[in-house]
This record gives C-alpha cells, sequence and structure tokens, in this order.
C-alpha cells in the first residue's frame, strides 16, 4: 500500500515535466520536422523530399546570415565572459556582506523591465537623433548627426546587455565556492597575478564558465527582438529569416527547415565547446 | 652556523585594525633550523602575525627581517617563505605531482628537474610515486605531508605553519606531531608554528612564544614555558594549574605565607615576585605537583585534609578532584602506580605540595 501511494505521488510529481516534454517541445518539434521534409509541388499538394534543405544551401543569403549568426553569436559569447569574468570576480571574491548582496541585485535591476523596452532604451541612446549622436556633436567631436544603429556593433551591445546576468550568475557562484586560502597558496607559492589565475582560479571557475557560454549562446543564437530592433535590415539574424518564411512568405516548410537548422547548429555548437573545454553538460548545467 | 642574522627577526611587530590592535609590538628571533612555536588562545593575534611574515598583511608598525633583509613592502609571492595552510590549500584541480611542482613552475624550472626534484622531495616525505595521484585519493596525513612537501621543494628559508594539524583525529594528530618534528629536524629549516594546542607545542618546539592579546607574554623553552612561566597568564594557559586567589599575610626573604581567598595558609617559595604585605596575589599549583596521601601521618607546609569529589579517568593522565576542609577545590594528577586505584568520591585523603613547586603573581584584577 505504502509503496503504490508512493509510486502514485512520484508519477503525479513528474507529470508537469512530462507533460511539458511532451506536449510544449516534443510533439511540436515532431510536427516541425514533418512539414520541413514536405515539398510543395502544387496547390495543396506536398512530397516528401530535402528539398527545403537544398534551398538554404542553394541560396547564399541564406546559408550567410545562417553562418553570420553563428559566428556574432560565438562572438558575443566571448565579449560577455571577458566583460563579465571580472564583474563575477569582483563580487566573488573582492566584496563581502551587503556590498556582495546590493552588487548581485544591481546586476538584476535590469531585468525588472521588458527586453523590449530595454531595447528601445538603446535605441534612443542610439539613433541618429539620439542621445550620443547629440552628445557628440554638441562637444564638437562630429559636425553632423552620427548613426550608431543598424549595425553589428549595435546588435552586439544589445546581445551582450541582454545577457551578461546569465554569465554573471553562475560564475559568481563557482567563484564564490573556491576557498580564498587557494588563491593565497598560489601567491605564497611564489606565482604572480596571472599565474594564479591561469593556474587556480580560471580551471576552479571553468564549469562555470562553460554553463554560463552556453547559456549566453544559446540566448542570442535564439534572439529576435535585439538583432532585428538594433540590427534593422542591414545586420540580417537567422531568427528574423525564421520570422519571414513563416509569417511573410507563408512558407512553412522552409521556415521548418530553417527551424532545424538552427537546432542542428545550436547543438553542435556546444558539443564542441564542450569537447574543446573537456567539461561535460552534466559537470556544468546540473552545478549551475 | 655563523650566520650573523637569525632566519626570522621581528622588531616591535604591530598591527592595528580599526579600534583594536591584534598585534602589539612583538618582538623576536627565530635561530636558523629551529622549531619555534607561537601558542595562544584563539583571537589572541596569532594568525594575523603568521600571515603578516606571510605577507598577506601589512604590518602597521615595526619591521620584519628574513635572512637580515626586510620583508616590510615585499609581496608574498617574493618572500623565501612558504606557508602550510590551516586546511593545506591543496589545489583540487591538479594532481599532487602538480601541486608539490608548481612552486618550481612559477620560478621557470625546466620540466625534467621538476619531475625530478617533486619525485625526491615526496620520497623525502615518506610518499614517493603518488605523483600522479589526485588530491582527494589520499588520507589526512599523506595531505598534509603533501602540503609540506610542496613548500619545501622551494627551500624557503622559514616555513610557516597555521595549525595544520587541526582538522586531524587524535591519533593521527599525535602521530603528526613526531613526523614534522622530525621531518623538520631532517630538512633543517626554520619552521614558525602556530597553535591553540599546548601539546603540539611543547612536543615539536624548540622555543615556544606565548601570546596573549596581541602581546607574547613568554618567550622560552618548552620545559621553561611549563616550569617556570613568568606571568599568571602563561601559568594558567600552559597546562593544567590550580589557580589559588590569596592575599599576601607575610615576606620573609624568598619565602611567602599566604591567606587564601577561601581561608588557609599557603606557603609559597619563590623569588622576585615583588608582591609585598597586604596585596593580592594568584598562587598557581600544577596538578602533578601535588601529593596525594591516604593516611594524614607526617609533617610539612601546605598539607591539607579533603574529600575526593569526583575521580577523572583518562588512563595515565587521570586526575581526582578534591574538596579541602575550607571549601577550596584542587585538582591532582592521580598516580597510576596502584596505590588510589581503590579511589572512589568521599574518601578521605590528604594533599600536600612542595611550596618551591608553586607560581606566585601580583593579581592583575582578572
Amino acid at each position: 500500500m505504502r509503496a503504490d501511494a508512493s509510486r502514485l505521488g512520484f508519477y503525479l510529481l513528474l507529470a508537469p515535466i512530462l507533460l511539458w516534454l511532451v506536449v510544449l517541445i516534443i510533439l511540436p518539434h515532431i510536427g516541425l520536422f514533418v512539414v520541413s521534409i514536405s515539398e510543395k509541388v502544387g496547390p495543396r499538394e506536398y512530397e516528401t523530399g530535402f528539398a527545403n534543405y537544398a534551398a538554404f544551401f542553394t541560396e547564399p543569403l541564406y546559408w550567410r546570415t545562417f553562418a553570420r549568426t553563428a559566428i556574432m553569436s560565438i562572438a558575443a559569447t566571448a565579449l560577455t565572459l571577458i566583460l563579465g569574468f571580472p564583474i563575477a570576480y569582483y563580487i566573488a571574491k573582492l566584496t563581502r556582506g551587503r556590498t556582495k548582496t546590493t552588487l548581485f541585485l544591481m546586476c538584476m535591476i535590469p531585468f525588472w523591465v521588458s527586453e523590449l523596452v530595454r531595447t528601445f532604451g538603446w535605441m534612443i541612446l542610439l539613433r541618429e537623433t539620439g542621445v550620443i549622436s547629440n552628445a557628440l556633436q554638441s562637444l564638437g567631436l562630429v559636425s553632423g548627426p552620427v548613426e550608431l544603429l543598424y549595425n553589428d556593433a549595435a546588435i552586439m551591445v544589445g546581445l551582450v546587455y541582454t545577457s551578461i546576468l546569465f554569465m554573471v550568475v553562475p560564475l559568481v557562484t563557482t567563484l564564490d565556492s573556491l576557498d580564498d586560502s587557494l588563491i593565497e597558496a598560489g601567491y605564497d607559492l611564489g606565482a604572480s597575478s596571472t599565474a594564479v589565475m591561469r593556474e587556480i582560479v580560471i580551471p576552479h571557475a571553468m564549469p562555470g564558465i562553460v554553463s554560463g557560454c552556453i547559456v549566453v549562446f544559446m540566448l542570442s543564437l535564439g534572439n529576435y527582438l535585439t538583432p532585428i530592433l538594433l540590427g534593422g535590415k542591414d545586420s540580417l539574424w537567422f531568427t528574423g529569416m525564421i520570422y519571414t518564411q513563416f509569417i511573410t512568405r507563408f512558407n512553412w516548410e522552409l521556415g521548418s527547415a530553417f527551424g532545424f537548422l538552427l537546432l542542428a547548429l545550436s547543438s553542435l555548437v556546444i558539443f564542441v565547446g564542450l569537447k574543446l573545454s573537456r567539461q561535460s553538460l552534466t559537470d556544468t548545467m546540473g552545478r549551475a | 652556523m655563523t650566520d650573523p642574522h637569525p632566519d626570522l627577526e621581528c622588531r616591535d611587530l604591530t598591527k592595528d585594525y580599526d579600534a583594536f590592535r591584534a598585534v602589539d609590538q612583538v618582538s623576536f628571533d627565530v635561530p636558523q633550523g629551529s622549531f619555534f612555536s607561537i601558542l595562544g588562545p584563539s583571537g589572541c593575534g596569532k594568525t594575523t602575525l603568521l600571515r603578516m611574515i606571510a605577507g598577506f598583511q601589512s604590518p602597521s608598525g615595526g619591521d620584519l627581517r628574513i635572512k637580515g633583509k626586510s620583508m616590510i613592502g615585499v609581496p608574498p609571492n617574493k618572500r623565501p617563505v612558504s606557508m602550510v595552510f590551516q586546511h593545506l590549500a591543496l589545489f583540487p584541480t591538479m594532481n599532487i605531482g602538480d601541486n608539490v611542482g608548481f612552486g618550481l613552475r612559477q620560478r621557470r624550472v625546466p620540466r625534467a628537474e621538476i619531475r625530478a626534484r617533486v619525485e625526491s622531495v615526496l620520497e623525502r616525505v615518506g610518499l614517493p610515486g603518488v605523483s600522479a595521484r589526485r588530491v582527494d585519493q589520499l588520507s589526512g596525513g599523506q595531505k598534509q605531508r603533501v602540503a609540506i612537501a610542496r613548500c619545501m621543494v622551494l627551500e624557503p628559508d622559514v616555513l610557516l605553519l597555521d595549525e595544520p594539524l587541526g582538522a586531524l583525529d587524535l591519533k593521527l594528530r599525535e602521530h603528526m606531531k613526531v613526523e614534522l618534528k622530525s621531518l623538520q629536524a631532517a630538512f633543517n629549516t626554520t619552521f614558525v608554528y602556530i597553535t591553540h594546542d599546548q601539546s603540539e607545542a611543547l612536543v615539536m618546539s624548540d622555543n615556544i612564544a606565548v601570546m596573549n592579546k596581541g602581546r607574547f607574554e613568554q618567550i622560552g623553552s618548552p620545559h621553561d614555558v611549563y616550569h617556570a612561566p613568568t606571568t599568571a597568564f602563561v601559568a594558567g594557559f600552559v597546562g593544567d594549574a590550580n589557580r589559588i586567589d590569596a592575599r599576601v599575610a607575610r615576606v620573609d626573604g624568598r619565602t611567602l605565607t599566604l591567606t587564601a581567598e577561601a581561608g588557609g595558609d599557603i606557603h609559597v617559595e619563590a623569588a622576585d615576585t615583588g608582591l609585598r604585605v597586604g596585596e593580592k596575589a594568584q598562587v598557581f599549583l600544577r596538578p602533578e605537583a601535588i601529593a596525594l596521601a591516604t593516611t594524614g601521618e607526617g609533617q610539612g607546609p601546605n598539607r591539607q585534609r579533603a574529600q575526593v569529589d569526583s575521580v577523572l579517568f583518562n588512563g595515565a593522565n587521570s586526575s581526582v578532584t578534591v574538596r579541602a576542609d575550607d571549601g577550596s577545590v584542587f585538582k591532582v594528577a592521580l598516580p597510576q602506580t596502584g596505590e588510589f586505584a581503590a579511589l572512589r568520591r568521599g574518601d578521605t585523603v590528604f594533599t600536600q605540595w612542595d611550596p618551591r613547586q608553586a607560581r606566585c603573581y601580583a593579581s592583575t584584577g582578572g
């Protein structure tokens, strides 16, 4: 009786996550995959085949945007890591008590505002008639208005800004768990600050670095709002192309194929990243 | 051995925090190749002192010299000292060989030489062939020896040890005490060891400094610190002692007669106590300095009849607490010769002690 009751409890607790996985993730993906391998041969006439995937490789705009998105996401991840690591190190190792909590909260405050509003904030700063442009003009540094929006740099700024918290949190957690005496022991044994960083702090923080990078990379790759608003028509993002196929062109078949290609890309990059850093997914994501 | 400079010299070393002085004008020398312990209760400033020697904290005043060279302003990675941390601080991301070779790698020693020196130092601490193991594959005592090897491979002038035995269980701690001492003799390196455990300090040290509230109360050999404490704090902190609060009744050369607060006369023979008639004093008496007798025969000073209050059996360190007729309670070491094996609570015994065995200090009001 008791065993049956506890088993029932187990399944009841498992039910939401199973439902979530099956109904919201697995079923839609099966549906998308079926759509992606259907070729439209006439009105309401479909055949099974890989023509949609072939279209991706034959049209340079598609695969170039795809490669651009991948490379810029990796770059944004690297930049977020470079900016986030000193912040996390400062919060975790160089502050105590109240200051630590305050700084940590300050990292989170921007997230109280919706992503859309935050991105519009950047647009106010960067546009031709925006704050930065006006400031440069009144300082006499430039003669006319400057357009800082609608380029790759603007996208980069937006992506790093949106995702830096997801880098800082896992890094603070892992760096917090590093015993200060290990750092002191490093200095005591004659290591320079760089050597202590390279040989003691970074190896210890590796799981946090990798889990932060995975999250930031996935957020960047799948981001829609920031690249569209800050990049405009001059800087295309692959999620924008998927949107266009589904909504503007009403070509669900090609859109689904793009979706699967993006899924394959993110899986591949994360796999390669884990192999290069000699970490495993359970080590990194399980801890964060 | 005619080096004019001791390995480590401290002159009026002081460390102030905002409102309180952690280390207060401490001066001492540690000669080459000796084992120097700093013994004190927690919060006495001994860790701050050690961290100043290592270079993790900078003194507010005074000078610190290693082999005659001032270390003020020298960062920890440029000092010829190494430290064994309280929790050892072995790097968990490296194997044993990389841990021990860490310091040599920082000095850009060629790789083949590092490997040879790491092997040889591991052999000297009795752990040959463990280079490839992970830190968590070693036992507590082995980690201890790896931590020492990691420092000794750099041939430091002074090795600092911050209560490294604290985390070990009793049996291993006893064993490591002897081992540390023999390692120190084998390497012939100056060890500065801080601890709150008096038996560690007494067993291993050539010299002990007893520290209290940021000051050194006494520096001396273990024998001196134990048998000839110069202050009331040292007498009370090092070893067990019965403390008797009393008032001086008569001074006759070296012999003092005091009246205990509980009543009853005490006779003490001590030189240069500086005590005068009427002053308050504290008398310290070791439990093993008190002789027990079951019969009341014989004569002599400091003889009292008492009742056994409790028998504290602890093997060779067994003791009894006795309550004298005037109400004062003493702890007395119980000789394990069989004579007192039948001693029970409530039995009547006679205590006696030699006036020369007691220590007498002016009362500090505490």
